[in-house]
């Protein structure tokens, strides 16, 4: 049986991208064939975050319109087997494409895959409806902010409106220290407030965006990292493992949080 | 110099100086989405409310004025509650009559609390 999620958070620019290129490299890791769908057209950029622009000669455009075949469009990562990229069209009018098309192209790859996984555009409309009209399932992804977890509790609402009800949390770019310091919001405050399953909790770290620079998803690569741990645990998880979540604070090596647990503040 | 001297006592002792955001973005968050959760579908409510209200009448003379309809939100469960005064209970005659007219409900799915005024209305 293969699975069709969603990553999708309402609000644009907290990781979504982030989190689905990495996340398909971890499940291709543990042995699982996985086809990312970039349902975010005219901004795509899900094929940069892997590396793959180069490759990228038809998109999902093309294949709805019948100028090539679904396979054809298909990019494989050549770093790791099982994995490939559905791209977006970059130039084309995004309100050409409709739910039933999208539809149509997620169904017909979960015939070859056991994750498709959809990177979903920001905003509630057209888009985020192409995005969902397939998705069995969503994985949201907020960061502690007031205007994230807003969206974030807005795009549950409507999910479940549209009968997705298999929903789970990504917190992303959490800084343990603003936590500690009762300057951010924690994962903690975050449950309680949206009241949706944790299946993720990632640090906010300068390793992400290096990797996005160099086109390789930090799983791939070659040094273990705290936020490359966090996101081949999502992917353990969704496999049905049972992991514990990483205790982000033990690795800060701040001397004055260190002094300050020291004296018990 | 005195601001590097400032920011190390802020860093050793934060509650000093601190508004303490991570509480106050909690509790704006609170109210924010209690307020989106409800309003989404205002004009779902009204018509749901509408709706409600046609098929309890079948049964009961319900005061339109005096009735409350409302949403809460706990956790993920929003709940609908509404409060309707009861005029009067119809008699059964004319329920078998609704009923015949409109099978689809079973008269013992429906529960009828009834507040104080009911009885006494129904009495005079
Ligand atoms: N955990 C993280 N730590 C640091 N930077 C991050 C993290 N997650 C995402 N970013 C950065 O945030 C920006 C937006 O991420 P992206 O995945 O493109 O968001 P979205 O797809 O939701 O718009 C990118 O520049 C990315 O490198
Ligand atoms: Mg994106």
């Amino acid at each position: 049986m293969s699975r069709i999620i969603v990553v999708t958070s309402g609000k644009g620019g907290v990781g979504k991208t982030t989190t689905t290129s990495n996340l398909g490299a971890a499940l291709a890791k543990h042995n699982r064939s996985v086809a990312l769908v970039d349902a975010d057209f005219g901004l795509r950029n899900l094929d940069l975050l892997l590396g793959l622009e180069e490759r990228v000669v038809y998109t999902a455009i093309d294949v709805l319109a019948g100028e090539c075949r679904l396979a054809q469009a298909l990019v494989k990562d050549k770093r790791i087997k099982g994995l490939v990229l559905l791209p977006a069209a970059q130039n084309r009018n995004k309100e050409s494409v409709q739910p039933e098309q999208m539809k149509k192209i997620a169904t017909a790859l979960a015939k070859g895959y056991d994750y498709i996984l959809i990177d979903c555009p920001a905003g509630i409309e057209l888009g985020f409806r192409n995005a969902i009209s397939a998705a069995e399932e969503a994985l949201i992804v907020t960061t502690p902010e007031v205007a994230a977890v807003r969206d974030a509790d807005r795009v549950i609402g409507l999910l479940e409106a549209e009968g997705v009800n298999k929903i789970s949390l990504i917190v992303n770019r959490v800084k343990p220290l603003m936590v500690e310091e009762n300057k951010m919001m924690s994962v903690e405050d975050v449950l309680e407030l949206l009241g949706v399953p944790l299946i993720g909790v990632v640090p906010d770290d300068e390793k992400v965006i290096v990797a996005t620079n160099r086109g390789e998803p930090l799983v791939l690569g070659e040094y273990e990292s705290v936020p490359a741990q966090a996101y081949s645990n999502i992917a353990r998880r969704l496999e049905g493992e049972k992991v514990p979540f990483l205790d982000l604070m033990a690795n800060q090596g701040n001397i004055f949080s260190r002094l300050r647990r020291m004296f018990g503040g | 110099m005195l601001n590097m001297i400032k920011r190390f006592l802020e860093m050793l002792f934060p509650w000093k100086n601190n508004t303490d955001s991570r509480n106050r973005a909690k509790s704006r968050l609170k109210l924010i989405i209690a307020h989106d959760r409800a309003s989404i579908n205002s004009d779902m409510l009204k018509a749901m409310r509408e709706e409600i209200l046609d098929v309890v009448a079948r049964y009961v003379e319900v005061d339109r004025e005096e009735m409350e309809f409302s949403l809460s939100n706990d956790q993920r469960m929003t709940s609908l509650t509404a409060n309707l005064p009861i005029r009067q209970v119809k008699r059964l005659s004319e329920l078998k009559e609704n009923l015949t007219e409109n099978s689809a409900f079973d008269l013992q799915d429906i529960e009828i609390v009834e507040t104080e005024r009911g009885p006494e209305e129904a009495n005079a």
